[in-house]
Order: C-alpha cells, then sequence, then structure tokens
C-alpha cells in the first residue's frame, strides 16, 4: 500500500487496527452483496463487544450469522433479522442488544453519517414505538421524528470492481447498502471481485469515489443464495 | 364467498394504471403481479434496489447478485435500472411510488396500520415497511377481514404496535373494498355473494354503508 494505491494483500492487513468494542458496518441485503472473506476475517481475529450496523443478520451458518455464533456482536442495528435461529436464541436470552430500525431510515442514518449531516427529520416510524424517547417536529402540517445519523470505526464493503486507487462499481442489486457504508467508516475496506488497474473503469461509471475508500483487497466469494426460486423451464416440444 | 389469495390480488391488479410505478409488499401482494392487466405498462420496485423487476429466472439466468426485496432471485426487465437502498427509499419517501400494496395484521379507522409485532411473539423487525407507509400517498392494503374466531381486524383504534399513524386509505380483506376517511371505513364494494350484514358484523370500527354496496368483478 503506497500514495493512492489502496490494495493489501491479506485479509489480516485489511483488518489491521481492527479491535474489541468498535463500531462495525457490514454491506448486504440478506446474504446478497456481502464482504464474504471480510466477515470471515473478523471471526478468525476474535475481537469482541461489537455493534454490528447491517440491514440483516445472516443465516446460521452464513454472513453475520458467523459472527454471532461465536458471540463477537454485543449489539445490533438492522431493520430485519427474520433469518437467525442464532439471533432469535440470543435476543430472547437478552445476550444480544438489538436495535430494530426501518430499513429506509437505516439507509438514510448511513448516508447522513458519510456526508457529515448529524441527524434529520423522517416521517417514517411517527406515531409507533421507534419513535419513543425521540424528538418530534410538525413541518408543514406533518409530523416527523429526529433520527441521528451513524458512522463507524471500519465499514466492510463489497463491491463488483475496484481500481487500485478505490474506485468502485457495485453490480445489480449487490449493491443495497455498501455505497453509504463505503462512505460512513473511517477506514473503509473494499472486498472486490475484480481490481482492475487506474484508468481501466469509466470515470462516468463509478458508483463509489475512490476519495471514501482507504483499503482495497481481492475477494473470494461462494456467493450464496438465500431463496432459490426459478421458474419452470419452458417445455420443447 | 371470501375472496381468495387469488382474487384478491386480482382485484387489486384492476386499480393498476398504464406507467404506474409499484412496490408489491410479501405475501399476497406479491401475487398482484400475475395479474397486470394486458396493454399497461407497469414497473415494479423492490426496495433493495430495483426498478424494473421481471419474473424468476431459470436455472441457466439465474444471478446470486440480482434478488428481491423477499431475498427471491428474480430477473430485470429492458428499462430496469439498479441502486443503493438509500436511492431506494428517496424514492418511497419522497412519493415517487404511485402504488404501494402492503399486508397488515390491523388498521384502524383513522387510517393507522400495525404490521410488523405482536407482542409476546418473536420480534423479526420492520423491514422497508414503515418507510413504506409514511412516504406512499397512495397504498392498498390487502388483509383478512377477521381472525379464525371471527375477532375483527378492522378496528377503531390498532391494538398493536403502530407500523404507520393514520396513513391507510384503502383496504382490500377477503369481505370487502373500503376506503378511510373522516375517521371512519367506508363500504365501496363486497366480495362476491357476501352479504352486507356480515361485512357489518365483522367490522370493528365505524363503518358507513351506503344504500347500494356493488359486488367485486372479476
Amino acid at each position: 500500500m503506497a500514495g493512492l494505491n489502496k490494495v493489501v494483500g491479506s485479509y489480516e492487513q485489511a483488518l489491521e487496527g481492527l479491535s474489541n468494542d468498535m463500531t462495525i458496518m457490514v454491506g448486504g441485503f440478506g446474504l446478497c452483496g456481502i464482504p464474504e472473506g471480510l466477515i470471515s476475517q473478523m471471526v478468525t481475529s476474535g475481537v469482541t463487544g461489537l455493534t454490528a450496523i447491517s440491514n440483516n443478520a445472516g443465516v446460521d451458518d452464513f454472513g453475520l450469522g458467523l459472527l454471532l455464533k461465536s458471540r463477537q456482536i454485543d449489539t445490533m442495528i438492522a431493520s430485519y433479522v427474520g433469518e437467525n435461529a442464532t439471533f432469535e436464541q440470543q435476543m430472547l436470552s437478552g445476550q444480544l442488544k438489538v436495535i430494530l430500525t426501518p430499513q429506509g431510515t437505516l439507509a438514510e442514518k448511513i448516508r447522513a453519517g458519510g456526508a457529515g449531516i448529524p441527524a434529520f427529520f423522517t416521517a417514517t416510524g411517527y406515531g409507533t414505538p421507534i419513535a419513543e424517547g425521540k424528538e418530534t417536529r410538525e413541518i408543514d402540517g406533518r409530523h416527523y421524528v429526529l433520527e441521528p445519523s451513524l458512522t463507524a470505526d471500519f465499514a466492510l464493503v463489497r463491491a463488483w470492481k475496484a481500481d487500485t486507487m478505490g474506485n468502485l462499481v457495485f453490480r445489480k442489486t449487490a449493491a443495497n447498502f455498501n455505497p453509504m457504508m463505503a462512505t460512513a467508516g473511517k477506514i473503509t475496506v473494499v472486498e472486490a471481485e475484480h481490481i482492475v488497474e487506474p484508468g481501466e473503469l469509466d470515470p462516468d461509471h463509478i458508483h463509489t469515489p475512490g476519495i471514501y475508500v482507504n483499503r482495497v483487497i481481492q475477494g473470494k466469494f461462494e456467493k450464496r443464495i438465500e431463496q432459490r426460486t426459478v421458474k419452470a423451464a419452458p417445455v420443447i416440444l | 364467498m371470501a375472496l381468495s389469495r387469488e382474487q384478491l390480488a386480482q382485484r387489486v391488479a384492476q386499480e393498476l394504471k398504464d406507467g404506474f410505478y409499484v412496490n408489491l409488499g410479501i405475501g399476497i401482494p406479491t401475487l398482484v403481479a400475475n395479474y397486470i392487466p394486458e396493454g399497461i405498462d407497469v414497473m415494479l420496485q423492490s426496495e433493495n434496489g430495483l426498478l424494473g423487476m421481471g419474473e424468476f429466472p431459470t436455472e441457466q439466468t439465474i444471478d446470486a447478485d440480482l434478488i428481491n426485496a423477499g431475498k427471491q432471485t428474480v430477473t430485470a426487465v429492458d428499462g430496469a435500472s439498479f441502486f443503493s437502498s438509500a436511492e431506494s427509499f428517496a424514492m418511497i419517501r419522497g412519493g415517487h411510488v404511485d402504488l404501494t400494496v402492503l399486508g397488515a395484521f390491523e388498521v384502524d379507522e383513522q387510517g393507522s396500520i400495525a404490521s410488523w409485532m405482536i407482542p409476546g411473539k418473536l420480534i423479526k423487525g420492520m423491514g422497508g415497511a414503515m418507510d413504506l407507509v409514511a412516504g406512499a400517498d397512495n397504498i392498498i392494503v390487502t388483509m383478512m377481514h377477521a381472525d379464525k374466531k371471527g375477532n375483527s381486524k378492522l378496528l377503531p383504534k390498532c391494538e398493536l404496535p403502530l407500523t404507520g399513524f393514520g396513513c391507510i386509505k384503502r383496504v382490500l380483506t377477503d369481505l370487502a373494498f373500503m376506503e378511510i376517511k373522516d375517521g371512519a371505513f367506508h363500504l365501496l364494494e363486497r366480495a362476491p355473494g357476501v352479504s352486507v350484514e356480515e361485512i357489518v358484523a365483522k367490522t370493528a370500527g365505524k363503518l358507513i354503508v351506503p344504500e347500494h354496496v356493488p359486488e367485486m368483478i372479476f
């Protein structure tokens, strides 16, 4: 790693500085677009007391479910956690603190955090349990809830293509929370499917400019599918 | 006869208009995609970052990077676009989606909706439901009119924790199609063969019944 070349050669280097009780953001929607190798490295590193910000909590044996099983996460900030029995058991027994956050509010909290906006008003959740204890305001006859933004010590992001300077392109619905999280980490680490040289990505087609990115690592992905749904193959007569 | 799941989807589909951008929730709302009327163009929005959702893929075209909000593998139609979750909810919160269809446990005469949490049962989270009900002006809730014991799910005031406050204007149940305004349910249509008396008996909230209540046409 030198100058603007952000490529690191090992997962240890990718997560150098990660320590107990840190806040981490992890990209992905379900198992789609998750930084698989970086999650594995967190398990290997043995750090504990983490606060994890991610839309979901993975499944029992994949994604963030791995970090739950090893009890490395203390607090989880997510919008939907329905696919993970380990998660349910730890939540019910009180081992895991869970802050459920509406999906759009979660996305905007992260976007705002990366953009230097400390909080924002949204109509989402007004009059519901998630607004309890929060400041509200009426603006032009509508009620809004004040939601603080989110940042993290580490943001772990999965990209389709990265150049060595950290410019990123995402693929299809694997983008999801990754672009915002890339902006909201004190240290943003990108696990890419492909790493290319500067100039190979069309500047018009870059989703995340390299200024947000600190480290890039070549990833290895299983790309597990959570709900494999296909239509019947056409019958050839 | 009470409407089947397919008939609920068919009746909602009659509300689709040419050029609509539509978000369909999980469950019965998803089935609406099967009944888009011939000759109209509709783009389906999936809140995980897809505008222009297509049908399920084949074994040959399946792609782990292309899923819907229910985490099912899908395809994208010609003219589709992909974007981040923040962009997706800018569309939703900003009121750019023409029609949102979602399910509920309870709805009340003020237009509040409860759909995500039953105290004492496991809480899985609200996903995007709170954003959808707060952001969309045009929402149709599809739900059962009453539970298996006949207890109404259309109430004076929701008993379960809310998903959204005062945001629902139209409800389609297995028995009736209703509008919510001025603090009451207004009966618009009834399911074929279902009597007004049955609907009245199974509606706990204030219900306004006009002189003539037409049957739904399929």
